[in-house]
């Protein structure tokens, strides 16, 4: 009998918490066993746990934790496509190839998450206007339905399900491996240059106009800015280092310079991140960075630079946070954006900076999030009134004809999604198919209504 | 001795516990090839091709059943074998935690535990220890328990055959210390595993990664002993001194 025990779970937002039934099986026959006799109405798959809402908690149900089935299956240098058990984390991905010269086509903003979980929210990085999401380099992944049967899914072959199940959530089936097609890379540094823009309209001109010279482009945004600031921005735009841009010629082009890892041990007390604290903190890290071009940065510093603190989701205190991200076409996005920003820096909801980009072109996931146009992400805390508030701000993206994120989402509804989600249908149908049983649930699958029950 | 120089491969015995695979993967990183042993070949063969694929080392599935021990001398063979006769020495992963309660009702269920965690555990290293006896080189590292340091209700049968073991691998470093083998008795405390995933009464549990990183420098230092995580030492050492009369009135 596979271990478990029943434990008050969340994503990385702290919110919301419930209680599920937690299995982590060490051997891949577990799954199977689980499935067969865990005892639960429902499972769903869970990585590290860092998708920030519900994707990952069943309430009353159960939860099957794949970080322990994080083993590599096969490497060709060749082609740079990896074959690796789906609880392998980028983190681990990069340990070890990063030093012989291979980078993730396609990274979030933390390399704490499983290829799994990469995949089922089909992730989308800096590089998204050039490349697209992470399902563009996935050559191939095995599902595990639940009626046990493993299916090679890939763009070519059972499209459909490999349509549905990147973006999907985790619903269409468990995937057990996946081949992940590796970039090469001269060193591991970029060469990121940086440009201070005064409000929002400056900002987004500058990424309209210039995007397209960079891998990779990003802007942090404070969104407590107001008035003919609204929108202030850093852009930071990048493209890989090659071994002559480093200095010293002596050092390893392709080893990252080792940092002590910093922890944030407790919660921040409520109260201390307020409209004050935050903006003072807004202000001086728009103050601090300068526009200058040709900065050397090493791919954790330009990446990943809250993974150096692990748990900093506790800066937001003991009730959470949610992390907004939406997503705006083209047309309505300048406008959009302003609005949004807007309605925000006027809630007094502190945020802290938030993420902006370009988007370049949808990809094939039926629940895949991003499209053509701009993405932005921020960070609120719980307090009281924040679904209301949530509520205002759906409706706003509704309006302008934008969507959210399900790696992100929290707290939207059943109707909300649906207007926002066109191929849900389409997908509804192709899970019918998988499992006519609906033995794959989630919380937030539940709450927007994507299964039954 | 590192398989980029001298072939140094390890046999892993019961390689395909969360523990055993943390063991395989530390060794591999420093560069011994490995025989892994065990029933599930399934997941053996992962877990040889994680080791090859990430740390680029010789890895090789072997089946070993513990309870066949009319089986571990041709195993042995095979093993010695597949490594071109290169073994640098054999951790011992194996064990069963077993159902107390099942084994109080039910002596077969007793006798298993005993089976697997010391009679199995006799079988293979009395065969390994001769080998290396032999070549006068190598090291036997086994997996015991803090829980053979003293019996308690809730587990005491696979306390016994852990006790059983701990003072067997104390004998065998006794007579194999003149001919230069090795032998290092590892007592590992809670580590995250199946075997505590969930269980009520866990404290200052262990990454297996950590656990693997100690076991392997244990070895590498030829320690004759070691509680993992270290702290552990103090806890069985107040744990150990408790007189009988008060530590049977205990609930542990």
């Amino acid at each position: 009998m596979e271990p478990s025990f029943v434990s008050p779970l969340s994503g990385w937002g702290r919110f919301p918490v419930e209680e599920c039934r937690v299995f982590r099986p060490e051997r891949t026959a577990s799954i199977a066993e689980i499935l067969e006799s865990g005892g639960e109405p429902t499972y769903i798959a869970r990585g590290v746990g860092r998708s920030y809402g519900d994707a990952s908690l069943n309430g009353g149900a159960g939860v099957i934790s794949f970080e322990r089935l994080n083993r590599f299956l096969d490497f060709d240098a060749e082609t740079g496509v990896l074959d690796a058990e789906a609880g392998a984390t980028l983190a681990e991905i990069l340990e070890i190839f990063l030093p012989r010269g291979f980078f993730l086509p396609v990274t979030p903003g933390t390399k704490f998450v499983t290829l799994g979980g990469a995949i089922a929210h089909d992730v989308h990085g800096k590089n998204h206007h050039r490349v697209g999401s992470i399902s563009n380099f996935v050559e191939s992944f095995r599902l595990q339905t639940p009626g046990g049967e493993i299916l090679e899914c890939s763009p070519r072959k059972n499209a459909d399900i490999f349509d549905a199940t990147v973006g999907g959530a985790g619903l269409t089936g468990f995937l057990r491996s996946a081949r992940l097609r590796l970039v090469p890379v001269e060193t591991a540094h970029v060469l990121v240059d940086f440009q201070k823009c005064p409000d929002l309209e400056s900002a987004v001109a500058a990424m309209d106009e210039s995007d397209h010279l960079y891998e990779y482009s990003v802007a942090w945004i404070d969104c407590l800015a107001r008035g003919s600031a609204l929108g202030r921005s850093v852009l930071m735009r990048a493209n890989p280092a090659k071994r002559t841009d480093l200095r010293n010629g002596a050092r390893d082009p392709l080893a990252l310079p080792r940092r002590g890892g910093r922890v944030l041990p407790f919660d921040f007390p409520g109260g201390l991140l307020n409209p004050w604290t935050v903006g003072a903190f807004n202000t001086l890290f728009y103050a601090v960075h300068r526009t200058a071009p040709r900065q050397l940065a090493d791919i954790d510093k330009f990446f990943y630079p809250l993974d150096s603190i692990k748990h900093w989701n506790r800066m937001y205190g003991g009730r959470g946070f949610v992390q907004y991200q939406v997503a705006f076409p083209p047309e309505t996005g300048r406008a959009a954006l302003a609005n949004l920003l807007d309605r925000v820096s006027a809630s007094g909801r502190a945020s802290f900076l938030g993420v902006l980009k370009r988007f370049g072109a949808a990809s094939r996931g039926l629940l895949s999030f991003p499209f053509p146009g701009y993405t932005l992400a921020l960070d609120i805390p719980v307090s009281n009134g924040l679904v209301d508030f949530l509520r205002d701000l759906d409706r706003l993206v509704l309006d302008h004809g934008g969507r959210l994120y399900l790696a992100k989402d929290a707290a939207t509804t059943a109707s909300t999604f649906a207007a926002m989600y066109p191929r849900l249908r389409e997908f509804r149908e192709i899970k019918a198919r998988l499992d006519p049983e609906n033995k794959l649930s989630s919380s937030q699958a539940r709450r927007l209504g994507i299964v039954e029950g | 001795m590192k398989a980029g120089e001298s072939g140094g491969t390890v046999l892993v015995l019961g390689a395909g516990s969360a523990i055993a695979r943390a063991i395989a993967l530390e060794l591999a990183e420093r560069g011994y090839g490995l025989q892994l042993a065990g029933r599930d070949m399934g997941e053996l063969e992962r877990i040889a091709t994680d080791a090859r694929v990430r740390h680029g080392v010789p890895a090789k599935a072997l089946f070993f059943d513990a309870l066949a021990t009319d089986t571990h001398e041709a195993f042995l063979r095979e093993s010695r074998e597949a490594s071109s006769d290169s073994l640098a020495g054999a951790v011992l992963c194996f064990g069963a935690l077993g159902d107390q309660e099942e084994a109080q009702a039910d002596p077969s269920e007793a006798k298993r535990i005993l089976d697997t965690n010391f009679t199995g555990a006799v079988s293979i290293l009395s065969l390994l220890a001769n080998h290396f006896e032999e070549r006068r080189s190598g090291f036997l590292c086994a997996l015991s328990s803090v829980a053979g340091d003293r019996g308690r209700q809730s587990n005491y049968v696979y306390g016994a055959a852990k006790a059983g073991l701990t003072v067997f691998l104390q004998g065998l470093r006794n007579r194999l210390f003149r001919s230069g083998v090795r032998v290092i008795t590892i007592k590992p405390g809670f580590v995250d595993t199946a075997m505590t995933f969930g269980r009520p009464g866990m404290f200052l549990v262990a990454s297996p990664q950590a656990a693997a990183k100690r076991i392997v420098a244990a070895i590498e230092k030829g320690k004759d002993q070691a509680y993992v995580p270290g702290f552990w030492r103090f806890v069985m050492l107040a744990i150990r001194l408790l007189p009988e009369r008060i530590f049977k009135r205990m609930r542990l």
